[in-house]
Parts: C-alpha cells; structure tokens; sequence
C-alpha cells in the first residue's frame, strides 16, 4: 500500500466502536485490579477487598489486615500502581500524538528530545546539587526542568531553519538536541563516576514506591495533557494527511501542532521525571490497537490512554513480583515483553490480510 | 548496575598466594619481591619509590602502613586520609599520559579498563591490580601484598594483626547483641541493597545478623534492588544507609517514605548513618565500620 493511500485509509477509518471501548475499559480495570492484588507480599485477595471496603465506609466490614500490611497496601502498593498508570496513558497517548503529528510510525514520546534532556537534568541533580537538597525530591523537579528545556530547544533549532516541511525538520532538530545533551550528560557522568550507579538506575526506568507524593507531582500535567490531546483529536486526523491538505480544510496547521506537542511534552517531562526512561511503550501500544482495531486517531488517541495505563501497570506487576522479593527495571520489562508481543500482533494482522 | 558491578566484580578475588623470591626473613633488603594477585604475578624489583594509587582503598592501606610518603600522587576518589596527595586522576576513566606525567615506579588499580595496565606496563611501570575483596581473608591478603611491594612487610603484618585482634574483640561483645536480629543494608534510595555474599554483607554475618537482602538475590548478583513492599513487611530490626554523602539519606528521609514508620528500625531509632566510601572500601577502616554496627546494636539492646 502507498503512503498516500494508507494516510487515505487512516481517516476513512472507523471511529470509535463501543465494543473496542468497552474492552479498552475492561482491559484497564482487570490490570488495575491484578496490580492492587499482586505483589512481593501476599495480601490475600479477601483480605484486599475487604480492607478496601472497609476504606469506603461500607458499613459492617472493617480490616482483616495488619497496620503493617494496611501501609503496604494503601501507601506503597495502590500509589504505585495509580503512578504506572498515569505514566502509562500519558507515554502512550504522547507516542500515538507525535506519530500522527509527525506523519511518522516510528515516533515515540522521547522523539523532540525530552529523554535525552530530562536525562542530564536528572544528572546533574545527582551530580551537582548539595546534598541536603540531593534527596528523592530534587530528582524529578530537575529531570522536568530538563526535559522541557531540551524540548523549546528543539523547537527553536525547527523555526530557525524556516523549511517548507516543518514535521520533518523539527524531528532532525530534535535528533541534533538530543545528541547533544546526551553528550553533555555522559560527560557530566563521567566526570562524577560516584554518580554512575545512580544516573543509570535512573535510566533503566521504573515506577518508584514514593508513595503519592509523586502522583501529586505529575497528574496536573498528564490531566492537561490528555485534555488538550483528546480534545484536539479529530484534528489529528486531519494532520496526518499532510500539511498542505490540512491547511486546505481550514486547520491552523503550525498552532494546532504547537498545542499538540507542547501538551504531549509537558505531559511526557513530568512521565519521565518520576519514572526515568521506560521505552518501548509509546511505540507498540498505539500500533498494537492501530493494527487490531484499525480505527483513525480521534478513536486511537482515547484508547491509548486506556490501553497504555493497563499495560504498564501489568508490565509493573512483573517488575514486582517476578523475581521477588527483588525488582527488575521496568523498561526491561516493557521491551521484553513488549516485543514479542508486537511481534505476534504483526504476525496475525498480516495473516489476516489487513 | 554497572557501577555496582564494577565495585563488585572484584569479588572473586582474595584467593591470591604470595611469594618471596628472596626468601630471607632477617634480611631487611626485602627486594626484588613477587606477589601472585587474582590479575597475575608481578615482580617489584626495587622498592618503589613514586606511587600513584587510583584505587581509594589501596591509597588507605598505604597511610596505614607507613608508605605515605613514598605516594606522589592518588586518584580523586582517594579522600582518605586527609594527607593524601589528592589530583584529578581518574580511576574509573583513567588516562595513560596523565599518570605517566607522575613518573610513578608503582601504579595501583582496583578497576582495569581498556588495557590500562598493558598501557602502563609498556611504560616499565609496574602495577599491581586489587579488585574488591569478597572476603575479610582477601582484604588482609591485599594489605600484607601492599606491604611487601612498598618494603613495609612487618607494619602490613603489625596492621593486619591490630584489625584482626579489635574486630574480634568488637564481635566478642556485639555478637550477644545482635543475635536474632535483622539488618538492611541501603546502597542507594531506590532500595539496591547487599547480600551476606558481598564484602559488607560478611560484617553483618560477623555481628550474627540476618539479612533481609539474602532472600531477594535469586538472580545471585550479590546487590539486588529490594522492594519496598517487602523491606516494610521484613521490618528490619537496623537499618544501615551507606547512601548518605552520595544520595542525602537520613533517619528522617527514611522514615518519611511511605509506610516505612512501621518498620522495627524506624520506631526504634535503629538506622545507622555509615560514611559511603567506609562502607564501599575494604581497607584498614573496616575496624571503624564494625565499631559503628556494634555500637548501634548496643543501643538498641538498652
């Protein structure tokens, strides 16, 4: 299939079905419940209930758990699951964003730049910062600040250029400034190999238990993000045609991108500042109900949130439990799992004829 | 990991022999001398004279057994003792020329990477390479080495004979205190930890105190990253953070975190402040890391 008959295909294709939306809910809430039942430390699934019932005020149920177990469930394992979730909407929702904003299937929420800038953020906080300041909390504030510097940096190398196609120059700028802050982060590094470990626990990406210190932290900005992404996302549509088709159907081409990839950035800053790098997921989920359902961007984009919150948070479960009482990094769990599964997607929808 | 696991690769090591070409107890011209370390045999053949010393711990050692002053130069992670001549080279991304310009005789590594040390030995430098000890037994062996390479055999044997009597004496009397109790060890606030296997793990097997981290170690790196869940239901009786210069840790940073005020530890006051690079080395100090566990188990027995 050409690229134009495909991008023809993408808007011709079906919005919103309710049966993709109701196992796109079902699918979300079977993860959110396996992640509050599963853990290093068995709880019981009776227990569980009957605590949360107990915590709803369902009146003659109170809590067969210890205060012991009662802190692990409510302040390590629940935040933490919630975390995961909303890292996971907004990683998949910002991949599926920049893949139609950029006309490009391989573009992934790290593309304008933001990993590589949250990533010297973050190491120089570990690096440089005094240590009364050098605690958990300075990390994320440090990797945002990066992340959306790198960001606006992109965008300026884009606008100076001044080229007709602007989706594409901004991705090559944004491959320029993610070098170089790369560069400048390994530097950083190794000029505070003390820091090594840290920088590259941090990178290996995972969901911290910080209780919901950190959920307070990001929800502001995956909320916003995910309510200008959704509410602009029949213009996605529209942009995934082309520019100059876009433009001749009345889209303000430049500022409808510009909201979308702020919003998807700033969304992504604040992921990535909790969670270091998990990778993977921005690309195969969106692609995995792409290829599935075979729906345009004004349905992709709500189903990403749904999907992508569901599979990080059973991506988790695995970084948790698989080797407990110890943990993997969760961005090995996501690419090792999450290849092969995209992989047997590719598989049955080629099989299938789509 | 890969710092974690550079600290750590070593851990083979300690199983070294040595030996004396010259074999002559009352002769004090103790050169040339051979030492069998885990990276291979090395010949000094005249005592050395210019030390450079990239590896913290060896730099310890050597202030311990009088080689001090023939040390020109250590690598900026050596800040231990404070008279140590400190400079900018690096141990972990070291570079040739700039430790040649130091015209050392005796160059000491705990960290070889991309031929260092063929790179030196072109030069007719020679160099002796200590990767972390596993074993108390590893870390005397590396002293008692050190000492026959700079001519200070008897001080090495004087040192290794005063830690080995004080931390008996230390376990004597601790290991009452901590029987029955369990310790986690924090490398890092993100919960890496060290299990009985690693160097610091066998300080706390020493003291008979059991470690939360073994049962996490399925993988067998020696340093798994716990779970939170878990640290909180293990309810460790100590907690010792060896993340406080590198990562800011406190007892009040820990017992912020959530749920963690439930744990034995916290309620107790039971966490034990111990400076990164004591519990990270294994040289003369670990009498000092061992004082500081029992004086913290002394407390907690009050």
């Amino acid at each position: 299939m050409s690229v134009a008959a495909e991008q023809v295909a993408d808007v011709r294709a079906r919005g919103l079905t309710p049966l993709w939306a109701c196992s796109a809910v079902a699918f979300l809430l079977f993860s959110l419940a396996v992640g509050v039942l599963a853990g290093p430390v068995d709880l019981g699934v009776g227990a569980v209930l009957e605590s949360a019932a107990a915590r709803l005020h369902v009146p003659w149920t109170s809590t067969p758990l210890s205060s012991t177990e009662e802190a692990i469930l409510w302040e390590i394992r629940v935040p933490r699951v919630v975390l995961a979730a909303l890292v996971g909407a907004m990683l998949a929702l910002a991949g599926a964003a920049y893949q139609g904003v950029f006309r490009n299937p391989l573009a992934d929420p790290y593309l304008l730049g933001v990993a590589a800038g949250a990533g010297l953020g973050a190491t120089i906080a570990i690096a440089y910062l005094p240590d009364g300041l050098r605690g958990q909390r300075a990390l994320p504030v440090a990797a945002f600040v990066g992340g959306a510097v790198a960001v606006l940096l992109t965008y300026a190398v884009g606008r100076s250029a001044r080229r007709e196609r602007d989706a594409a120059t901004l991705v090559l700028a944004g491959v320029t400034v993610a070098a170089f802050f790369t560069a400048w982060q390994t530097f950083v590094q190794q000029q505070n190999a003390e820091t090594l470990q840290q920088v590259y626990s941090w990178i290996l990406g995972n969901i911290p238990s910080t209780g919901w210190s950190d959920v307070v932290l990001i929800l502001p900005y995956v909320a916003v993000a995910v309510v200008v992404i959704l509410a602009l996302r029949r213009v996605v549509d529209v942009l995934s045609l082309g520019d100059d088709e876009a433009a001749s159907l009345g889209v303000d081409v430049r500022r409808v991108r510009l909201a979308l990839v702020v919003a998807a950035t700033l969304g992504t800053a604040a992921a990535v500042a909790v969670s270091g790098l998990i990778g993977f997921v921005g690309i195969i989920v969106p692609h995995a109900i792409r290829l599935l359902s075979g729906v345009g961007y004004r349905a992709l984009l709500p189903l990403s949130v749904l999907i992508g919150a569901g599979f990080l948070v059973l991506a988790d479960v695995i970084a948790r439990t698989a080797l407990s009482p110890a943990e993997i990094p969760l961005g090995v769990v996501t690419a090792f799992f999450g290849a092969p599964f995209f992989a047997l997607v590719l598989r049955t929808t080629r099989g299938g004829g789509a | 990991m890969a710092a974690l696991a550079v600290f750590a690769s070593g851990a083979v090591g300690g199983r070294s022999t040595l030996q004396q070409t010259v074999a002559s107890e009352t002769v004090p011209a103790q050169f040339p001398v051979t030492i069998v370390t885990p990276a291979g045999e090395v010949t000094i053949t005249k005592k050395p004279r210019r030390i450079v010393s990239l590896s913290p711990t060896a730099t310890e050692s050597l202030f311990a057994i009088g080689a001090g002053a023939q040390v020109v130069a250590v690598d900026d992670q050596s800040d231990y003792p404070k008279a140590a001549p400190r400079t900018t080279l690096s141990g972990f991304t070291p570079n040739v020329e700039a430790i040649a310009l130091y015209r050392p005789d005796l160059v000491l590594i705990a960290y070889d990477p991309k031929g260092l040390s063929e790179a030196l030995e072109r030069l007719g430098i020679t160099v002796v390479h200590h990767d972390g000890a596993a074993t108390f037994k590893g870390a005397y062996q590396q002293i008692r080495q050190l000492g026959l390479a700079t001519g200070h055999k008897a001080e090495a044997t004087r040192l290794i004979g005063r830690m080995k009597s004080k931390i008996a004496g230390i376990v004597k009397t601790a290991r009452k205190a901590g029987r029955g109790l369990s310790v986690y060890h924090e490398l890092t606030p993100d919960l890496y930890s060290a299990t009985s296997k690693t160097f610091v793990g066998k300080v706390y097997a020493e003291l008979g105190l059991r470690n939360i981290a073994d049962e996490a170690d399925a993988v067998g790196t020696g340093y798994p990253q716990l779970s939170a869940e878990y640290v909180v239901s293990a309810s460790p009786d100590v907690i010792v953070l060896a993340d406080t210069v590198c990562c800011g840790q406190k007892p009040s940073t820990v017992a912020a975190r959530p749920g963690w005020d439930r744990i034995s530890a916290v309620r107790t006051g039971s966490i034990v402040r111990i400076d990164d690079s004591i519990a990270s080395r294994w040289g003369p100090r670990l009498v000092n890391f061992f004082r500081a566990m029992s004086s913290a188990l002394a407390r907690l027995r009050q």
